[in-house]
């Protein structure tokens, strides 16, 4: 329904990328400022984070060519003991702040990324063959789903992080913990996919054109993935960018409560966790910078999932 | 109907005890108890006497099923850090936490419903899209980061609210109240806000969307055409047909209230069960993590419950879908 | 009518709010444990517990001996195996009962209970007698110098009223019932209790019939004591003028809180010593990424790591100056200390050469495991050390983690590398020999997570436990140390400094065991 109407054409056709320019899609986006700067945004800062090795004058994430006596630096001011100079500063381990947040989002939008996408797998799945199926699916996927809510992701993160230590050999233990985040998000998230997944099916199986392709002997497996599927496509579209928001936020959460990326391989929320601690003591960039980019990022995909959420609703036109 | 209910009562109790069992199989890895009840200087012999006597060295479907022996009978054990009954302990500290998400969970309600309208009906507002904005902000950042900004300004700076505790409370008979004296009030103000921002930005966005759909059915053009006063028709007709889907959310929205107390907690030093489990996780306090966890299970399960009832009761096509597919 | 109720209620809990200006709001990181002064050998419990309790011998603020409940002491004339204590006399418990004879002897079986968490303190007490009202005799298994350091945190209860109250017995966790004395409290202290909520308040209120009521300040007259546990609240509170004094000031915000007006720092060494232990006893280990050797057995290869490790950048950056580099495991405060061995010195191109020397010229990989709510800013210090040690080839996986993970794998003996803080109650090495030295085994070397063992080291440290000539006794803790330092057993990081953040109106000087006793405080 978001693809150009299908006029009979007269005219030549106008190129792919012109008629998607021109789709209502298009159109609504090209008319929301709010919409394009958080765009712009996030593709600034999702990009950063990819070119990260390029563009960092640092690798923070290798503790040999730290120097702890850098520590503290404020911004733009040259170090008391090395008379070395970093934009955004350096924490408390003398890493610098901007070189930090460029890898430390790498590892929040990898997380992020592929917890939602997770969910999402886990979520469609479910609730396609929950919606579909029925009996006792039904019942045991829901039920699955009510556990599922019932832990919180904190807990989650918890006992997947203490058996993934017992079984992880040692040597792999440093990636692990961003693993047991995307594990831990992704599992906590799928509810919500799944239950609007369910919903949308139970509506579309019993329509005409879904008894008729059943009817005509397709097979369950193509009826969901073919037709009931792409009517889910929207609102799960929304809900993945929103959780892809909050997905980045418990992972900052997380973090807090000690389960999350390690001080030597931060994430965004692994640096605002460090960052907090020097709130009173005047040493505010170890805790502004990341927390403004943890902002900038969160709003703006946020906002777009805002946008999205008005413009995916043919309603609201 | 009877066979149904009988079947999700089944069902739920079948849940409780999946719980459960999951949350025995995490103990394990949370850390062992026993080194933080003998202190430095224990020897071995201590610790594998203490190890014994609190059944750890078993493994843990026994410990769950002594666990749910117990429960049964009512009694959850002692606290392995205070040496208290559990019972005791999550009785004591429960209206901490449950004062602090009502006043968080009326403060989100009544704010998101009113936002949620304001921006509805002024859509195109510069006022109403600063409001949402404005929103998201509060969504876009880790609620201990919010908790303690808060505090910065509001207590160190400002030295406006406490920045920790409950204040003065009151005890009437079981129950400790902070809403009768001052110091308690304004105690629960830095709180309530850090824990309610992100429920009251999900109903205020929810209430706008749904005013918005209801504000384009027929009945209510119908009602513009008829020259009914804009007001009559955004409060008697579109809000009312927008708060049923809300209040059903909200009530849904309860249980993550109460999740995300634990963080708001923790900041505050609110002394609700939320700090408490936080507690008992550092300490590896069993008996108190398997209670809070039925606890909140009990309370996730039962709201599900009721609210399936709910429609059950209310939707007559659920039923014959129910039982439908049944078989 | 109701209302009524409702009112006085809240009038009551307003002026409860208001009391007198010599009311010490008291706030730290953790709460005490239990009230049952045996229950818990953990620091915070008994620093309370001293408010309200008294021992035998109290340390007072400096750390010095002091006579609390016994007026003086000494060993027997007769017998070197027995210690006599003299009570003091006329001194009451809250309650009004006399404390006697009676209750030392109570007390110290109590102790010495199963349940007790305080009986290893009091291993070599085989009897414990009266002679009078007011003398009891300590009788050890062999004549035991130290026995009177061991008593400083034994607190006296009244033996009617445990017996009273159904408290003879401590605390059995398993046991189903809750004791007494586990929320309830009756000393012979200078504060009686008032009311308690475990983790969340504890009002303390001056006893007015306390014995020592002209000999120490007694200025504070309420201590209202309430846990915070997250350090940026802490530190908000006492910003916000919400307590007067706080424990546990986080070393980045000193300087914050020390300019603040009104509000001063005191800082002081405390009596713990911050180190690496290294698995050196083991074929291979499994936690780093050389087959079938393990580097940590080879001397120069743990010298060269204590070498990395630049002590002067972590106390100047990590601990803000709040350490003191170290360069063995005692604290300064210890019988056995020497200014000569404790000191490291950093250098990286000797390090190198060591650990080329040792067949490592490209280094190795390896775990070190970390806690990170136990100590200042431990996981900070696990952080610089990896960056160090990598300088060296020694790539570190830093694995922090909450303490009630981290301290199991030390003493189930799963770790290879790993932090310990330690702390000396008896202030004398035999202390540390005996935990951390010592062959790991059923009464001794507990927390020993380096798999060393030397049975002559062994026996000498066993042979500290009776040697009453002093003279010979230091000889041989002065030959052990030697040893210890050679092998490098441990890597030595630093000596903590503690620091208490206070109004000015608070008079009190930092105490080694941070364990602040108000009847010492003075208010302005």
């Amino acid at each position: 329904m978001t693809d150009a109407p299908m006029t009979p054409e007269k005219a030549p056709r106008p190129s792919r990328l012109k008629r998607a320019w021109e789709s209502d899609f298009m159109w609504s986006f090209r008319h929301a400022p709010v919409a394009v700067v958080s765009f712009a945004v996030v593709t600034v800062l999702v990009l950063a984070a990819v070119f990260a090795p390029l563009i960092a004058p640092h690798n923070p994430f290798d503790p040999g060519t730290l120097n702890l006596m850098n520590g503290f630096t404020p911004p733009g001011v040259p170090n008391q003991f090395t008379s070395d100079t970093f934009l955004m500063g350096t924490d408390d381990q003398g890493r610098d702040v901007f070189s930090t947040i460029l890898y430390g989002m790498r590892i929040s939008l990898f997380v992020g990324f592929a917890a939602v996408f997770l969910a999402m797998l886990i979520g469609i799945t479910l609730g396609l063959l929950a919606g579909y199926v029925g009996g006792w699916t039904e019942s045991i996927i829901m039920r699955v789903a009510d556990v599922q809510l019932t832990f919180p992701a904190i807990l989650v993160a918890m006992l997947i992080f203490g058996i993934a230590k017992g079984i992880t050999p040692p040597e792999y233990r440093d990636q692990m913990a961003i693993w047991v985040l995307i594990l831990a998000i992704g599992l906590s998230d799928w509810v919500q996919f799944a239950r609007v997944v369910r919903g949308t099916t139970l509506v579309e199986k019993n329509k005409e054109y879904v008894q008729a392709a059943r009817l005509i002997g397709r097979s369950p497996f193509a009826i969901m993935l073919k037709h009931i599927l792409p009517n889910v496509l929207n609102p799960v579209l929304v809900i993945a960018t929103i959780s892809l928001a909050l997905a980045i936020i418990a992972e900052a959460t997380l973090s807090f409560l000690g389960v999350g990326a390690p001080p030597t391989k931060p994430s965004l929320g692994t640096l605002i966790r460090i960052g907090q601690e020097f709130m009173f003591s005047g040493e505010w960039w170890i805790l502004f910078f990341p927390a403004m980019t943890l902002l900038a990022l969160a709003l703006s995909i946020n906002l777009l999932g805002d946008w999205l959420r008005d413009a995916l609703n043919p309603r609201l036109r | 109907m009877l066979a149904y209910m009988i079947r999700r009562v089944a069902q739920s109790v079948l849940v409780l005890l999946v719980v459960g069992l999951v949350a025995f199989a995490m103990f394990s890895f949370v850390g062992d108890p026993v080194d933080n009840m003998l202190g430095q200087e224990r020897t071995q012999a201590d610790v594998e006497r203490l190890r014994a006597e609190l059944g750890l060295d078993q493994p843990f479907i026994v410990q769950y099923w002594k666990f749910l022996e117990q429960a049964v009978q009512g009694n959850f054990g002692l606290s392995y850090r205070q040496g208290r009954p559990v019972a005791e302990i999550l009785a004591e500290r429960l209206p901490a936490t449950l004062e602090l998400a009502f006043v968080s969970g009326v403060m989100a309600f009544a704010g998101g419903v009113g936002l949620g309208i304001f921006t509805a009906i002024r859509r195109r507002g510069i006022a109403a899209n600063t409001i949402m904005t404005l929103s998201l902000i509060g969504v876009s950042l880790p609620t201990f980061l919010i908790g303690i900004l808060l505090i910065y300004v509001f207590s160190v700076e400002l030295g406006w609210l406490p920045s920790f505790g409950r204040g003065d409370v009151v005890h009437l008979g079981s129950w400790s109240t902070g809403f009768l004296t001052e110091s308690g009030r304004l105690a629960l103000i830095l709180p309530a806000i850090t824990l309610g921002l992100y429920q009251m930005t999900l109903i205020m966005r929810l209430v706008r969307t749904e005013m918005l759909e209801v504000l384009r059915m027929d009945y209510i053009r119908f009602a513009r055409a008829r020259g009914l006063r804009e007001r009559a028709i955004n409060f008697r007709h579109a809000l009312k047909n927008t708060l049923v889907p809300v209040i059903t959310i909200t009530g849904l929205q309860l249980g993550s209230i109460i999740a995300f107390a634990i963080i708001t907690e923790t900041v505050f030093q609110w002394p609700g069960v939320g700090l408490l489990f936080i507690n008992a996780v550092q300490f590896v306090d069993i008996p108190v993590m398997a209670a809070y966890l039925m606890m909140i299970s009990v309370m996730f399960v039962g709201i599900n419950l009721i609210v399936d009832m709910l429609y059950f009761a209310i939707d007559p096509r659920l039923r014959a879908d129910r039982t439908g597919g049944g078989h | 009518m109701t209302r009524k109720l409702v009112l006085a209620a809240a009038l009551l809990a307003t002026t409860a709010a208001g009391a007198s200006a010599e009311t010490l709001r008291w706030a730290r990181a953790g709460d005490s444990l239990t009230l049952d002064p045996h229950a818990q050998n953990e620091g915070p419990t008994h620093t309370l517990a001293h408010q309200i309790y008294e021992p035998l011998i109290i340390r007072d603020m400096t750390g010095a001996p002091q006579a609390a409940l016994a007026t003086d002491w000494a060993p027997s004339e007769d017998d070197p195996n027995i210690w006599v204590f003299n009570l003091r006399q006329g001194v009451k418990y809250h309650d009004g009962a006399d404390f006697t004879a009676e209750d030392v002897i109570f007390s110290i079986n109590r102790a010495k209970s199963e349940n007790s968490n305080m009986k290893e303190l009091l291993n070599s007490i085989v009897e414990v007698r009266a002679v009078d009202d007011h003398t009891v005799e300590f009788v050890t298994d062999g004549p035991n110098p130290i026995l009177p350091a061991n008593l400083t945190n034994l607190f006296m209860m009244d033996k009617g009223w445990a017996e009273a109250n159904d408290a003879v017995e401590v605390q059995d966790v398993e046991g189903g019932e809750t004791t007494f004395a586990a929320t309830n409290a009756n000393g012979t202290g200078a504060f009686k209790l008032v009311s308690r909520e475990p983790d969340v308040k504890t009002v303390l209120t001056q006893n007015e019939n306390y014995w020592g009521m002209n000999d120490f300040p007694m200025d504070v007259t309420e201590i209202i004591y309430t846990p915070i546990q997250n350090a940026a609240t802490r530190v908000a509170a006492l910003l916000s003028g919400e307590v007067d004094f706080i424990q546990d000031v986080p070393v980045q915000d000193l300087g914050r809180v020390g300019e603040t007006d009104g509000l001063v720092v005191k800082t002081a060494p405390q009596n713990r010593v911050i180190f690496f232990g290294m698995n050196m006893g083991a074929e291979d280990i499994a936690n780093d990424d050389v087959e079938g050797a393990n580097p940590l057995s080879d001397v120069r290869v743990r010298r060269a790591m204590s070498m990395a490790i630049n002590r002067d950048a972590i106390r100047q950056v990590v601990m803000r100056g709040q350490s003191q580099p170290a360069g063995m495991i005692a604290p300064p405060f210890v019988n056995g200390w020497s200014e000569e061995m404790d000191q490291a010195s950093t250098d990286i191109e000797a390090a190198k050469a060591l650990m080329e020397e040792a067949g490592y010229a490209d280094g190795f990989s390896i775990q070190l495991d970390c806690p990170n709510d136990r100590y200042v800013n431990d996981e900070a210090i696990c952080q610089a050390a990896v960056g160090m040690l990598a300088q060296i080839g020694v790539t570190v996986n830093l694995d922090a983690k909450p303490k009630a993970q981290h301290f199991p794998l030390i003493t189930n003996g799963e770790t290879d590398f790993y932090m310990l803080g330690w702390g000396v109650p008896t202030y004398d090495s035999e202390y540390i020999f005996n935990f951390l030295v010592h062959t790991r085994g059923e009464e001794r070397g507990s927390w020993n997570g380096t798999g060393y063992s030397n049975p002559d080291l062994d026996a000498k440290i066993v042979s500290l436990a009776s040697e009453t000539d002093l003279d010979k006794r230091n000889a041989t803790i002065a030959e052990i140390w030697e040893v210890v330092q050679d092998e490098q057993l441990y890597l030595p990081i630093h000596h903590q400094v503690l620091n208490w953040g206070m109004t000015d109106a608070v008079g009190i000087e930092v105490s080694p065991e941070d364990d602040p006793k108000m009847k010492f405080f003075t208010m302005n």
